[in-house]
């Protein structure tokens, strides 16, 4: 098989499993095999470019030509890799979990759930391989628009409700600020190829490239740089699976992806944060990191607060791809992958409670680690990995981080990454501290131990894999170093 | 001769020929049907025939009975024209074989054979005005086509149809008669009707007062035809009353050609003419368009009927497509060309899925559909297809258009950097009253039925219907993937009206 049909292969599978499965809808056994079987599938073909991506090569394929200079083709390289093999792994490890959560909790319209999944793993594959912004874009559409039906799952006046904040935020920046600033720099630049020292230089200069940069980073509303942060809280109402891989992993890891990929391949950060008229980024994410904190700390609901924890978390990303050291860019790249296995760790706990108690706000959980040890230790290990407290997965990405911020001298940085560890602390562990010391406060109402057991091995692998990654991280380090020292 | 070399009269002169023969056919069987759609389909044909043949050579000249030009009358069809008149032969032959259920649902037996004998009139004079390069060929094919379209709007099922149709009337009969005011100045100043001439003989009286009048009423009256805002009040109740399948037919393309007749008047004949006559085009119509499209979609997302919903969204779509050629410049002019095209897929497949709905709910409003995306889900989703090509979704063929319109407006900088927001917001409008359906549709449940009576059981819409309806949706998918067809017509078409020079 050549690289470029595997390629589209790894587009086109998830969809054909989704046609699959709509087909094998009344029954539900045969339809999670396939999901599952799918989601293997997937994985394969993502993995299997992990040899040639080593060896420095950068697989293409090409679709189709629209016009001159605007195609739909791909170009694999370290970043988008990385991506891609995260949301390919965590995809088999959350379907696991989905059928454990639909099941347990006795939910309506199965079929269209898995069946949208489906859509939305294709386009975040899409949006990771994409070898130009407007593939990148027509992706990065496809996902919002898919996973709406997700978010709205429930359908009822309160759930559509925060669907149509979610739709309309992320519709609204894509289309009102994303969609120009790419016309935009299409029409200054003459091309939309992700090119390594980006396409910008030259064409565009001062405070016009500030503005478009502003342009981009608030039009990629999945980023959840503040003020466009309000649909991930409101995303919380969907089933949780939902909120575990696609708004701790999928959506948001999009959005952030999309912005490191945009300073790296098209304004070139060199280029870029030597223009006068960009240096508000840094200050912009490090304020989202406070905030979103700060906002965390007073949230009752568990989930609310993870996706608060969320929007902190990613504005980590942003601000490490905007400091001007390599090692914090690659930093930012691990980041990626660190808070993504932490934070479905943290939400795949987050429903098992509910599934196994009903229970969804932060003052009923005392106690519960008794009841449910095995989720909550997953779910403690998930919280020190937020924290950044070794042997976790936090503690590498952090670390790459920090030392771009000390290499540089900027303090605000430093500052920021201190405030916001005490802050991380202080609402992750009284969580941990509740649950496990406290006595119960709230009986249940039936007796309850652990969640289904598909839920407790999907949350017990992803902890395992939190900790691997402090130990295991050579393959992905070595990747992501190839951005800055170039292929080998 | 060849046969070939005939197809350019023929694409008129079929459906005129068979209209009387229609007429006579018994009324109540489906011969009527048969014969009209076979006709459309023998159109449409031609018109693909016509397309090719446009295409090799340029533009397509043709002399009716071999006269020469200034004394006969001369057919002059270019790449716009062309591709309108696959538009047109392609909305036709689309809409009757969509809609032959709707027809027989909603329209009296009796008047069936009346009605499609109408419909090819209607047809015949939408193809007249967009092939002739006569200026009162033009008025006369317009009065063909007005006429008809009136009798057809006015067969809607409910009484409401009647006053629709005054309306319309009234307005149609303004606009086409101030058409033939500003053309009768321009003949009485140069001597000739013929579009060509009139272009060469009117530099040498450009800036007298019967000009400048005249081009005034052309103007008016064409935007008139076209529903420009604030012209635009005949169009939404004559939508909403006409039977479906007249709406289908109608949006897809009658106002279209009035916008085609302005556009290729206005280029070819006013503008190289007339001192400031540009001008004054970009800076009447851009802010009536650009007020045009927020007020359109405005209104559509506070609509709480589905098709008067389209029909508010049509105003804001030819906001659009004349704020692209209202800047008079290649790419502006591109985008229009380009919109045209797509916009006519677009509403012809949102008016499809609306019909079906129509036929199976017996109601249009958007609240009567709850649970439709369960009921008839092939057409719910192909209405979310078209949906997102309104919105611009990429990968459609609206995307495509906002693109190149887009791009015309950052051309000019200053003002087009509003502008281009403008166009964003109203965008987001689209998005919120498309939502509006697909939250009613998909999340909905249905009303419950008064106590006693047997739920409702909703069916999919029948083969053809759906058939149409997706051809129309893959069509809009196609053209967002591969635009090379309209863009290319389009390409060569502003070659001709601007000149390499512009």
């Amino acid at each position: 098989m050549s690289q470029s049909t595997q390629i589209l292969l790894a587009l086109f599978v998830p969809l054909i499993g989704g046609v699959l499965l709509t087909i094998a809808g009344r029954w539900p056994n045969i339809r999670e095999t396939i999901t599952l079987t799918t989601a293997g599938i997937l994985m394969l073909l993502v993995w299997s470019f992990l040899p040639a991506l080593l060896a420095g090569e950068r697989p293409e394929a090409h679709l189709t030509t629209l016009m001159p200079g605007l195609s739909i083709a791909f170009k694999i390289e370290p970043l988008g890799m990385l991506f891609a093999c995260l949301a390919s792994l965590l995809w088999i490890v959350n379907s696991v979990y989905s059928i454990g959560y639909m099941r347990g909790n006795h939910e309506k319209h199965q079929t269209r759930f898995y069946a949208c999944f489906t859509i939305a793993l294709s386009a975040a594959i899409g949006i990771a391989f994409a070898e130009n912004l407007f593939t990148l874009f027509v992706f990065y559409e496809v996902l919002t628009l898919s996973t709406y039906p997700l978010v709205a799952h429930k359908g009822d006046p309160q759930t559509i409700q925060q669907a149509r904040v979610y739709m309309g935020i992320l519709l609204a920046t894509s289309i009102g600020l994303l969609l120009p600033a790419i016309i935009f720099t299409y029409s200054v630049a003459g091309t939309l190829s992700f090119t390594p020292g980006g396409i910008l230089e030259g064409h565009l200069a001062g405070p016009a490239l500030g503005l478009l940069l502003l342009m981009f980073v608030l039009g990629v509303g999945k980023a959840a740089v503040m003020p466009v942060h309000r649909w991930l809280p409101a995303a919380m109402v969907a089933p949780t699976p939902v909120s575990a891989l696609l708004h701790a992993v999928a959506v948001v890891k999009a959005g952030v992806f999309t912005v490191t990929k945009l300073i790296l391949y098209i304004f070139g950060p060199d280029y870029v944060f030597s223009q006068a008229g960009t240096d508000w980024l840094i200050p912009a994410a490090c304020f989202t990191i406070v905030a979103a904190s700060v906002v965390a700390l007073r949230q009752t609901s568990l989930k609310r607060m993870l996706a608060y924890s969320t929007v902190a978390q990613l504005s980590y990303v942003v601000m490490a791809a905007a400091l001007l050291a390599p090692i914090s860019q690659v930093g930012a790249a691990l980041h990626i992958l660190a808070h993504g296995v932490g934070k479905i760790t943290l939400f795949f706990a987050a429903g098992a409670i509910y599934v196994a108690s009903k229970k969804t706000e932060l003052g009923q959980l005392n106690g519960i680690g008794r009841r449910m040890p095995i989720t909550m230790v997953a779910f403690t290990i998930g919280a020190l990995s937020m924290i950044g407290i070794p042997p976790t997965a936090g503690a590498i990405s952090k670390w790459g981080i920090l030392g771009g911020a000390l290499d540089t001298h900027n303090m605000l940085v430093i500052l920021t990454l201190l405030a916001s560890t005490l802050l991380n602390c202080a609402y992750f562990l009284p969580v941990v501290f509740r649950a496990f010391l406290l006595p119960e406060n709230v009986a249940p109402k039936k007796d309850h131990g652990e969640a289904p057991w598909p839920m407790v091995l999907a949350l017990s692998t992803t902890a395992l894999f939190t900790l691997a990654f402090f130990f295991f991280n050579g393959i992905p380090i070595a990747l992501e170093m190839q951005i800055y020292r170039g292929a080998p | 001769m060849t046969l070939s070399s005939h197809f350019a009269i023929l694409v008129v002169v079929v459906p005129l020929v068979m209209a009387p023969l229609v007429a006579v056919l018994p009324s109540r069987s489906g011969t009527p049907w048969l014969v009209a759609t076979l006709t459309a389909f023998v159109s449409f044909l031609l018109a693909i025939g016509v397309t090719q043949q446009v295409m090799a050579q340029g533009v397509l000249l043709y002399e009716l009975g071999n006269w020469p030009v200034p004394f006969g009358i001369g057919l002059v069809i270019g790449p716009f024209a062309a591709l309108l008149l696959l538009v047109i032969t392609g909305a036709s032959l689309g809409a009757l074989l969509w809609g032959r259920a709707s027809m027989n649902q909603e329209v009296g037996e009796e008047h069936q054979s009346l009605l499609y004998a109408c419909w090819l009139l209607a047809t015949a004079g939408l193809v007249g005005i967009t092939i002739t390069g006569d200026a009162f060929n033009v008025f006369v094919f317009m009065e063909i086509s007005a006429l008809a379209s009136y009798v057809l709007v006015s067969a809607g099922p409910s009484r409401q149809a009647l006053t629709a149709t005054f309306k319309y009337l009234v307005t149609g009969t303004i606009g086409a008669t101030f058409y033939l005011i500003g053309v009768g100045y321009l003949y009485m100043m140069t001597g000739t009707l013929n579009m060509a001439d009139m272009a060469d003989r009117l530099s040498q009286v450009s800036d007298t007062a019967p000009v400048l009048m005249a081009s005034g009423f052309i103007v008016l009256g064409l935007a008139l035809k076209a529903a420009l805002f604030p012209m635009h009040a005949w169009m939404p109740n004559a939508y909403r009353y006409a039977p479906t399948i007249v709406t289908v037919f109608l949006a897809a393309c009658s106002t279209k050609v009035a916008l085609f007749v302005l556009i290729r008047f206005d280029f070819l004949i006013l503008q190289p003419n007339l001192g400031d006559h540009a001008l004054l085009f970009t800076t009447i119509l851009m802010p009536l368009c650009i007020v045009a499209f927020l007020v359109g979609s405005t209104v559509a997302v506070f609509e709480r009927d589905l098709k008067r919903m389209l029909a508010y969204s049509s105003v804001a779509q030819i906001g659009y497509i004349l704020l692209g050629a209202s800047l008079v410049s290649s790419a502006g002019t591109t985008a229009a060309i380009l919109h045209m095209f797509n916009h006519a897929i677009i509403k012809a497949a949102l008016f499809m899925a609306v019909g079906a709905m129509v036929l199976r709910y017996g109601s249009s409003r958007i609240s009567d559909i709850a649970g439709a995306g369960k009921s008839m889900p092939w057409t719910m989703a192909a209405f979310c297809v078209a949906g997102l090509s309104l919105i611009g979704v990429p990968l459609t063929a609206g995307f495509m258009s906002k693109w190149f319109l887009i791009q015309a407006m950052l051309e000019i900088e200053g003002i087009g950097y509003l502008v281009v927001f403008l166009i964003l917001v109203s965008s987001l409008l689209a998005v919120v009253y498309i939502w509006k359906v697909i939250e009613v549709a998909y999340f909905q449940e249905p009303a419950s039925m008064p106590q006693g009576e047997p739920p409702r059981l909703i069916s999919e819409a029948p083969m053809p219907m759906l058939l149409m309806i997706w051809l129309l949706a893959i069509a809009n998918i196609w053209f967002g993937i591969d635009p090379s067809l309209p863009l290319g017509l389009a390409g060569m078409e502003v070659q001709q009206l601007l000149g390499a020079s512009r």
